[in-house]
């Protein structure tokens, strides 16, 4: 399994871009392919406060409900409105067009506690 | 072929069940109550007539699989024969039309017959008493929490917060207690697949409420240290819970009560063979121990002066856990059951159904994955894991071939710590010939899924509808009927 | 041995592929100390020739309503059943199945019940409705916890004139779970809700207000004003209602109900001595994530042609667990089966002239009841339900007039001490002008 090196992880398959000022969190194509097709994602509103590893959102497939976990704490600044009327981006384009939401950190250097790319990679690994 | 719905065939005018002119003064309705109150439009209901609602309804019918026609070995839910002379009782007027309002003097074989089946339960279970008020197995479950909670706080030990649930346990039990205001500790199973006493030993303290326990176990197997496991969580100060949904293991072999648990739930909707309707009702007794039954749902039969009567007045009680007490034609089938089996007939059952359950297991051992070795109760669980593996064909397309096959799929995707779990639960209703044709149906389909697993992804093609988009229904939610 | 297939050469061939040489193998991991005590003493078994007998000997103990003439309400009351009704629910293929969670095994029952949800959406003037839950009284303990999740807030405003089970019930599931339950007071000469005091109550803590529709004592509530009160304290109206009453009443809907809740039993489902019942649930689609219970959705099968499925099931509990928005499993499919086929029976037409009768004879009832110096207890314009004041505690009248062959009630005293000597009085579309005759003769002073 090969991951985008341009970014963190998490344990919980999460990935973290930082974009200027934010962090921006999606889910993993290997996440996506564990959920299947996926039919509601509930994200917070801009403006809310999230903790580094607590849940910010929801996302649910048919018959399975999982929390998205913070990889950074800081406060939610843009959150991706058009993915939640096209849900299939998330298996789809899972890096770039599936983003869900961008974080202003509290502390940057946060993401550098993170899975680098080659980590997750053996993270997945051993879950498979 | 699709049936089209009632709206649909709808015509203004059609009438089916019409009545009689009033033989009383009729004013105007706007004289009788304000304007105001009143709907301006009728409901839009359909308009149809009686030999269109029959032939709707039947056409439906004819659309679902049942335990009449199909084998049906729907692991945890106990899908046996629902015996026919149960309707007939059921039916007739001095059960179906009695009114709950009833003063209790015009009612006494009702309240005998609560008394009797609360009696016979408590004797099968090896509790002091039971209620039959909960209207379902989670209403149980529930009522069972609350009673505990309220026995906790009728102690003034009101630190307790946490419920311990092994890793397998239905999902019903997190949802109860958080509905008691409580957080679930989750048990990791041991690699037996019991409860490790352990790991339980770590996770108790003095901030346990309880111990929710299944057994046997959704894996279908008995909780062989279930003794010194509540030894255990008595010793913390904590109760232990008995979710009784695979009685069918137990009768006249093992008793909840003499295991150690405090409180338990059963499903007459399972062990009790009364019929499921498709989603309920059900019913979900509860037996509890002496200690707790003060807490029970009011209002109780008691015997007063000699006569079955109602006892409201009883201030420790949880309250209602349903309307009026239980649901009483669901205990009029159980009545009947275990009235016509008695104590060596009960016996008979769980042996049965612990022998199908084995033998099906054993035959299909070599073409699935058996995740825990031994024998199991009442019910098996095997694994799709190898096949998934090697052919791509997953559980879920299993039970959809078995559907080409008239077979009910049994339960999937659970316990949640068994990958690819096929939950196969034959009950003691189905003859050998049943389930030797079972066997080979699935061993069939393990061989088709190794040389064409192509084929087992379009199944079923012999159902009503192919597969269903779940995906779609739950994106565009479309939950009622609305004009083209 | 009365349900099982197996000869004996059949247990012996299944053990024998076991390669077991007796049963007892099966159960070795059950400790030998719980098998010696686990005989359950119970009488002998019955032929089903007996069994029938016996079924009878003890239901001649009862006086069911074939012997009593019923002018009891309280939530459950005797109205006519289609024989379609009776014949469409004894049909095994809807009887004897599971929850339908395999879809293509299960159109027959997910269709139906596609239909039900339309019918009470109808009904109740809401956009969405669920599949049914256990009877009225936990459908307003479910719908109190919906408005507490959906809101946030935690405490509950009951109309102290709601049915008192349904109150009991809800405090019993929602009190432990911290939503603080605290009863509207009602007024002493309307019997309706105080709208006044309920003003004084509705704070930013308010999650929710209950009303019925007509309630507990059949009578008409202030529903669109109680609306305004309630959402502008920004809680949830949750009203509770009378199903065939809505063949006449304004929907709760158009009130400005949130979430509407009711017993579903006069929908052609026979008294069965208070079970089961049928709780209906339906609610504005804002809330539709919140929802308790099953609910079907329509969409299609793999070739396109429509079909039907339970959806949203992620808010379930065999899903999400400890975080469901309920944790109901089983509901009563059945019997939301019978009150989908009554509904159709009846038609708009026929659910109005139900409606109507009854409020025709109950309001003769009353009259009659007046002239015969009966009073009505509550002033306030009622359907087919009423409260009257008797003479001395309304217990022993109701029990005095069972012996005459009447069953009224039932009497107010357990749950409202102060209406000791009233009582309920309710007349369905079944009750003939020398009935109603023959009670108010029976009352008479």
């Amino acid at each position: 399994m090969q991951f985008p090196d341009d970014r963190r992880y998490t344990h919980t398959h999460e990935w973290a871009r930082q974009d200027g000022a934010l962090v921006r969190v999606g889910i993993t194509s290997f996440a996506a392919e564990q959920l299947g097709d996926i039919i509601f994602l509930d994200l917070p509103d801009p403006g809310t406060r999230v903790d580094g590893g607590a849940a910010f959102g929801e996302i649910e497939s048919v018959k399975a409900v999982s929390d998205l976990l913070a990889p950074v704490g800081g406060e939610v600044r843009e959150v991706n409105e058009p993915l939640m009327d096209d849900l299939d981006l998330v298996a789809d384009d899972p890096w770039e067009g599936a983003w869900m939401i961008a974080i202003a950190p509290d502390d940057p250097a946060q993401l550098d506690a993170l899975l680098d790319a080659q980590a997750y990679a053996q993270h997945c690994a051993e879950e498979a | 072929m699709t049936e089209p719905t009632l709206f649909d065939i709808s015509q203004p005018g059609k009438r089916c069940t019409r009545m009689p002119a009033a033989d009383v003064p009729a004013p105007a309705l706007v004289d009788v109550v304000p304007a105001e109150h009143l709907r301006a439009e009728p409901p839009a209901l359909p308009e149809v007539t009686e030999p269109e609602i029959a032939r709707h309804y039947a056409r439906l019918a004819a659309q679902n699989f049942d335990v009449d026609r199909h084998f049906y070995p729907l692991g945890s839910c106990t899908m046996k024969y629902n015996p026919k002379v149960h309707e007939a009782i059921a039916a007739a007027a001095g059960w179906a039309r009695l009114h709950p309002a009833t003063p209790a003097e015009h009612v006494r074989g009702a309240l005998r017959l609560i008394r009797d089946v609360e009696g016979w339960l408590a004797e099968i279970l090896g509790m002091a008493a039971v209620s039959l008020q909960p209207p379902a197995g989670a209403a149980g479950e529930f009522t069972c929490l609350r009673i505990f909670r309220a026995w906790h706080d009728a102690r003034g030990d009101t630190g307790r917060t946490r419920v311990i649930v092994p890793d397998t346990a239905h999902g019903t039990n997190p949802a109860s207690v958080a509905r008691c205001g409580w957080t679930v500790t989750v048990l990791e199973s041991g690699p037996d697949g019991r409860v490790s006493t352990g790991t339980l030993a770590e996770a108790l303290g003095d901030d346990v409420a309880a111990m929710m326990l299944t057994n046997p176990n959704t894996l279908g197997l008995f909780e062989t240290n279930v003794l010194e496991i509540a030894a255990m969580v008595h010793d913390a100060g904590a109760l232990m819970y008995c979710d009784g949904a695979n009685l069918n293991a137990l009768l006249g072999r093992a008793r909840p009560g003499d295991m150690g648990f405090d409180a338990v739930q059963v499903n007459l909707h399972k062990t009790f063979a009364t019929p499921h309707g498709g989603g309920g009702p059900g019913a979900g007794p509860v037996g509890v121990t002496a200690a707790l039954e003060p807490f029970l749902p009011i209002p109780r039969v008691v015997e007063r002066d000699g006569a079955l009567a109602w006892d409201h007045d009883r201030p420790a009680s949880i309250g209602k856990v349903q309307a009026w007490f239980g649901n009483f034609l669901v205990a009029v089938r159980a009545w009947a059951y275990i009235r016509a089996n008695g104590a060596d007939g009960l016996r008979r059952v769980t042996e049965d159904a612990v022998l199908a359950a084995n033998y099906v297991r054993a035959a299909l051992e070599g073409a699935f994955d058996l995740p825990y070795d031994g024998a199991c109760m009442h019910e098996c669980v095997l694994s799709a894991k190898t096949p998934t593996q090697e052919t791509g064909v997953r559980a879920a397309e299993i039970a959809k071939a078995l559907l080409d096959h008239d077979i009910h799929p049994p339960t999937m995707y659970f316990p949640l710590i068994v990958d690819e779990a096929l939950m196969i639960e034959p009950t003691e209703t189905e003859s050998k010939r049943v389930l030797d044709r079972f066997i080979a149906v699935m061993l069939e389909i393990a061989r088709a899924a190794r040389e064409q697993p192509e084929a087992l992804h379009d199944a079923p093609t012999r159902t009503p509808v192919r597969r269903v988009d779940e995906v779609t229904a739950a994106r565009q939610p479309f939950l009622r009927w609305r004009p083209e | 041995m009365a349900y099982v297939p197996h000869s004996d050469r059949d247990r012996a061939e299944m053990l024998a592929a076991l390669g077991l040489e007796s049963i007892e193998e099966l159960f070795a991991t059950i400790p030998a100390s719980l098998g010696a005590t686990a005989t359950p003493v119970l009488p002998e078994p019955l032929s089903e020739m007996e069994l029938l007998a016996e079924a009878d000997r003890l239901a001649a103990e009862n006086r069911c309503l074939d012997e009593l003439v019923c002018f009891a309400g309280g939530g459950i009351y005797d109205r006519f059943i289609p024989a379609i009704v009776t014949s469409v629910i004894s049909r095994p293929e809807f009887v004897t199945p599971y929850t339908p969670y395999q879809p293509e095994a299960s159109q027959g029952t997910l269709q139906a019940m596609f239909e039900y949800q339309t019918m009470v959406c109808e009904l109740t003037g809401m956009d969405v409705a669920n599949a049914s839950l256990y009877d009225g009284a936990t459908a307003l303990a479910e719908a109190v916890l919906m408005a507490t999740g959906a809101t946030g807030r935690h405490r509950a405003l009951l109309s102290g004139a709601l049915p008192p089970a349904a109150r009991a019930a809800t405090r019993t599931a929602c009190e432990a779970g911290g939503v603080e339950v605290v009863d509207v007071p009602w007024d002493d000469e309307t019997g309706r809700t105080d709208l006044d005091r309920l003003a004084e109550m509705l704070g930013g803590d308010v999650a929710c207000v209950a009303l019925g529709q007509p309630n507990g004592f059949g009578v008409i509530e202030e529903m669109s004003a109680a609306a305004r009160l309630v959402h502008d304290a920004g809680a949830l109206l949750i009203a509770m209602v009378e199903p065939i009453s809505l063949g006449v009443l304004a929907p709760p809907g158009k009130c400005g109900a949130d979430i509407v809740v009711g017993e579903g039993q006069p929908l052609g489902l026979p008294p069965g001595f208070g079970g089961p019942l049928l709780g209906l649930f339906a609610c504005r689609e804002e809330f539709l994530r919140q929802m308790p219970g099953r609910m079907v959705g329509r969409t299609v099968d793999a070739e396109g042609a429509t079909a039907y499925c339970l959806t949203l099931q992620t808010r379930e509990q065999h899903i999400r667990r400890g975080r469901a928005t309920s944790n109901i499993c089983t509901n009563e499919s059945l019997c939301a089966l019978a009150a989908a086929v009554y509904l159709a029976a009846l038609g708009p037409q026929g659910l109005r002239e139900v409606a109507t009768l009854s409020v025709h004879k109950a309001h003769y009832l009353r009259d009659l009841l007046a002239e015969a110096g009966v009073a009505q207890r509550f002033n306030e314009p009622f359907l087919s339900e009423f409260v009257v004041r008797v003479d001395g505690p309304a217990e022993e009248a109701v029990a005095d007039l069972c012996a005459q062959g009447y069953l009224v009630g039932p009497a107010l005293g357990r749950d409202y001490p102060e209406l000791e000597d009233c009582l309920l009085l309710a007349a369905t579309e079944r009750r003939t002008r020398a009935q109603i005759e023959g009670l108010a003769a029976a009352m008479g002073r």
